[in-house]
């Protein structure tokens, strides 16, 4: 049961991505990864706020397999943020490369700390 | 003008290719087929990350190996994939969605990472959350860097091999 949730999950996040990446691209002119950004904040604010709804007993188990590990992991993407890095390092733009990291990892972080902050007030 | 001229320009040996990051985009009418690799491709990825937690759990303040193995090496494959779908030129249209949006976007996650380094803060131990999130983060883009170069390496020992024989013959 477990892994039908997770891939249940998985198969919505990821065309969920896929779908947000081009919407996002399709409206702004810079090389900058707007998308990939987007999706990874928004899936670490998800899961923060599932994980803090689970561990609170908000939550059942099943809940986080299906929204945690299957849609927010599928939604965000670690190899994608790493080759757009990459890509932009390679072509001249270093400092959108660095500008990339920092705010993926500081955004990220950010929106977990208020995902948890979320549940902890819905389930105190 | 200036786009036509560029493409006419280009060198094959170029991958210019890859610059645009995302999968191919071509018109509405076209995307469901490329939804649904994705999404197949999505749910195998995951499936497979999940069986990689399953089977190398992680206790509670201890450094997120599995996840970070997960992340690294679907990284490294996305780098390799990615220069062989574009070398490739009769590559399938389905191929790249498939197997670098869908399955190695779907393995690897960045959620987990920052949730994983937030709960080594909650559990006490704020060094080895530093430690996690610069060790992800630093691994991740020296394999996606060495996978894309070696991949382009023997990609072209193979085609420099290939015209050489064909000069030969």
């Amino acid at each position: 049961m477990s892994w039908v949730l997770v891939v249940a999950g998985a198969m919505v996040g990821a065309p969920l991505r896929y779908l947000t990446d081009r919407a996002v691209q399709s409206r702004h002119g810079s090389v900058f990864p707007w998308g990939t950004v987007t999706v990874n904040v928004a899936g670490c604010l998800l899961l923060g706020v599932v994980t803090g709804a689970v561990t609170a007993g908000g939550a059942p188990e099943p809940v986080r397999l299906l929204l945690g590990t299957g849609l927010c992991g599928a939604l965000t993407t670690y190899s994608t943020f790493s080759f757009e890095t990459l890509r932009l390092a390679e072509t001249g733009a270093r400092l959108l490369a660095a500008a990339n990291v920092a705010l993926s990892v500081v955004a990220g972080l950010g929106a977990v700390v208020l995902g948890t902050v979320l549940a902890n007030t819905l389930w105190p | 003008m200036t786009g036509d001229r560029i493409q006419e320009s280009v060198d094959p040996d170029l991958d210019v290719t890859v610059v645009t990051t995302g999968p191919p985009r071509p018109r509405a009418a076209g995307q469901l087929p490329i939804v649904v690799a994705v999404s197949l491709g999505g749910g195998l990825g995951a499936a497979a990350r999940y069986g990689v937690t399953l089977a190398w759990p992680t206790t509670a303040g201890s450094f997120p190996w599995a996840v970070w193995s997960v992340n690294v090496a679907g990284c490294a494959l996305l780098g390799v994939v990615l220069v062989l779908v574009t070398e490739v030129r009769d590559a399938h249209r389905l191929l790249r969605p498939f197997l670098g949006t869908g399955v190695l976007g779907g393995f690897t996650t960045f959620s987990t990472y920052a949730v994983d380094a937030q709960a080594l803060v909650q559990a006490g131990r704020p060094g080895l959350a530093l430690t996690s999130a610069a060790a992800t983060l630093v691994a991740a883009l020296a394999s996606v860097w060495l996978a894309v170069t070696a991949t382009r390496a023997v990609s072209r020992r193979v085609r420099g091999s290939r015209r050489q024989g064909e000069a030969g013959a």
